[in-house]
């Protein structure tokens, strides 16, 4: 009986195994909750569609997620496919967490041209290391309401147009204001308006075409500095921090204290479910009518880490695949709100013409992702440039001058590894 | 029986000891190896660096601002919180009437969480919607930057913290007051002594462990300055323009905000040392004067 009973129990273990027992591997991604309950419904799908494959999700808080990665994966545990900010890339890399995404199912060319060209952020020596599902883009929102009360009809397209619907929106002088027309916040989106917007529309480039070197000390690059310093300054449309808190500019924007911002698709969600007034989306401006388009993109990209091998290596592409497949896509800009991060959806009429989404999804072609080497550090330095002018008559050449000269630094520290 | 009572009493000693040990020392030891190496969180060679990191500290602008920041709150913040602190425990004890209800409204800052009272500062000060500042335009006075101005953040924060320190500050003279015997003040009234001749000769003097104690904690608490400057502004954390920025926040910002865990660890290490220095000075020349 006894004998009879681990017979069975050894040939149900060979049948099951010649059966092929379903390959897990492990997502990873940091928890912001609609995020996960998109990834768990996409997870069952996935499943429902490969049989032979688990796949376990877990999330970790946002402030831990860099440091559980680092104890996990070089002892070989964790993630398979990890998702990460795209700005952390060279950091990953370097640290030998990823596993390059194998030629023969995602072809560079292919890459290239399926996507949107931001994601060449994710090209290190030659080879993509991540792919995104969604992007973000910039895209200025403004009170419908306040543009009424002050006889603006249309959102400006130029930056000229711009200032003048501001100033007849702006109520009070510096430092009280009862209401901005633009709402500045340098440290909100705005640096990367000035880095990668205005200084490629005023004719510079902010980094050389290897990123290895800043290359904002230009004429162009004091243009575009002087320019948006300008506006809190020069024209008066407002002050930074006009609201006290985190993000002091989308606060005041959803109070309906201000005329326009400028921030990311990422914020559509947050002003959907808070602003009591008719609001809409508008391109960001240029300098002439049908001058030079720009636009600062970022994004968040599934990587497959070096632990997956063999059968899991496979089941990761498997994944990976599903995870970047244009059916995704539509499904997680419906349920997560980010903007498509395939040419063929941005091209796709209908979603160029969504009042909300059209604006950020038509700059996707020509929007960069700043190659980011030490986001924090890069960050602080040019909220210093932008806020010594600001907030102390600075100079903008000298600030633009010490900010090139500290990202230097930062850039050659990484890039003498 | 003495023998085995020791044995007893260390054995109950040894729980919080080896408690200390690898909660507290160890990682206070491993913070000075660390400081050896280039140690990027994110990154897969820890290379040994020797001294380079605190090399380093000698031309980081950022750190001297932090370092000088932090001596301004500690030499503004410290005698201020003494100073408030002790006038306003001697007008309490003199008072009877709400005298329960006035000391619960002065504690009421110290055990206020620290996020919220920074939040509530910030509204405070708003150039825009504060209501300090709507009273400098009644006045016909123009209005400040406060936090938002390089040169007025410092000031402003120092004051959130010396009124958050103030309620303990107050607890802790009150409890240093009451120490003090009756009969010193019934003889030197009887000899005639004036109002200020006992304050000099009799409070003073008998508050100085009191004075002692909250200087040496008090010093260190401003060393250690955190986590009013992290919330007062979040998205610029120690500034505008480094303004505010403290070493602690600064070892956060490069520990934790750029992985770079080897400078963040030389930094600590230096902070330690201006900590026991300062310390060991203090206790060194302020005790010396206590009578009983």
């Amino acid at each position: 009986m006894k004998i009879n009973r681990n017979m069975l129990a050894l040939s149900a273990l060979l049948f099951g195994a010649a059966q092929a027992a379903p390959v897990t591997i492990t997502y990873w991604q940091y928890d912001f909750a609609s995020k996960v309950t998109t990834v768990n419904n996409l997870i069952k799908q996935f499943e429902a569609a490969n049989p032979d494959i688990k796949v376990k999700h877990e999330t970790f808080p946002y402030d831990a997620f860099n440091q559980k990665v680092a104890t996990s994966v070089p002892a070989g545990q964790g993630p398979d496919v990890v998702n990460l900010f795209y700005g952390w890339l060279p950091q990953y890399v370097e640290a030998g967490y990823l596993q390059p995404l194998p030629e023969k199912d995602f072809p560079a060319k292919a890459l290239e041209k399926d996507f949107a060209p931001m994601v060449k952020a994710s090209k290190l020596d030659g080879k993509y290391w991540a792919l995104p599902t969604a992007v973000r883009s910039l895209a200025v929102f403004y009170n419908k309401d306040l543009f009424k009360q002050a006889g603006v009809k249309n959102p400006p397209k130029t930056w000229d147009e711009f200032i003048s619907v501001a100033s007849k929106i702006v109520k009070g002088q510096p430092p009280r204001f009862q209401q901005l027309g633009f709402g500045i916040q340098p440290d909100g989106q705005d640096y990367h308006v000035v880095r990668e917007v205005l200084i490629r529309q005023f004719g510079g480039a902010p980094y050389s075409a290897d990123n290895k070197k800043a290359t904002y000390n230009s004429a162009a690059g004091v243009k575009a500095l002087t320019f948006y310093t300008d506006m809190a300054t020069k024209q008066k449309l407002g002050i930074p921090n006009f609201f006290p808190g985190n993000n002091s500019y989308r606060d005041a924007f959803i109070a309906g204290k201000v005329g326009m911002i400028i921030d990311g698709s990422f914020a559509v969600g947050t002003i959907k479910n808070g602003a009591k007034f008719d609001w809409g989306v508008a391109p960001l401006p240029t300098l002439t009518a049908g001058g030079l388009r720009s636009n600062f993109g970022s994004y968040w990209a599934n990587g497959i880490t070096k632990n997956a091998k063999g059968e899991k290596l496979e089941a990761a592409v498997k994944f990976m695949k599903f995870m970047t497949s244009e059916a995704v896509m539509r499904e997680w800009l419906n349920t997560v709100g980010e903007i498509p991060a395939r040419t063929s959806l941005a091209q796709d009429p209908k979603l160029r013409k969504d009042p909300v989404f059209g604006a950020f999804i038509s700059s996707l072609p020509f929007a960069k992702a700043t190659f980011f080497v030490d986001e924090a550090g890069q960050r602080k330095v040019w909220l210093d440039a932008i806020n010594s002018v600001i907030l102390q008559n600075g100079d903008p050449a000298k600030a633009l001058a010490k900010a090139q000269a500290d990202e230097q630094k930062i850039l050659d520290g990484y890039y003498k590894k | 029986m003495r023998q085995r009572r020791a044995i007893t009493a260390y054995s109950f000693l040894a729980i919080p000891l080896v408690f200390f040990l690898v909660v507290r020392f160890l990682p206070t030891l491993s913070a000075f190896q660390l400081s050896l190496f280039e140690w990027n969180i994110l990154s897969e060679n820890k290379p040994f660096v020797g001294a380079e990191n605190y090399q380093r500290l000698l031309s980081d602008t950022n750190f001297h601002k932090s370092l000088l920041n932090t001596v301004y709150y500690t030499l503004i913040g410290v005698p201020a919180q003494l100073i408030l602190g002790l006038v306003i425990a001697l007008l309490l004890e003199r008072i009877t009437f709400v005298r329960g209800l006035l000391r619960a409204l002065y504690f009421a800052p110290y055990v206020t969480p620290v996020v919220a009272a920074a939040w509530v500062w910030q509204w405070l000060l708003s150039p825009n919607f504060g209501p300090i500042n709507g009273l400098l335009v009644e006045l016909g006075l123009p209005p400040q930057g406060f936090l938002t101005s390089p040169a007025q953040a410092l000031p402003s924060a120092a004051a959130l913290v010396v009124w958050q320190n103030l309620g303990f500050q107050i607890v802790i003279f009150l409890a240093g007051l009451s120490a003090i015997p009756r009969s010193l003040y019934e003889a030197a009234a009887i000899d005639g002594a004036t109002g200020s001749q006992r304050f000099w000769r009799i409070t003073l003097p008998l508050l100085n462990p009191t004075l002692v104690f909250s200087i040496v904690t008090g010093t260190i608490s401003y060393l250690q300055l955190f986590t009013q400057v992290v919330n007062l502004n979040f998205t610029d954390q120690g500034g505008p323009l480094g303004s505010t920025l403290s070493v602690a926040v600064y070892i956060y910002q490069m520990a934790f905000g750029r992985y770079q865990m080897g400078y963040a660890s030389a930094i600590t290490v230096v902070l330690f040392v201006i900590i026991l220095i300062i310390t060991l000075l203090q206790l060194r020349f302020l005790t010396k004067r206590i009578e009983y």
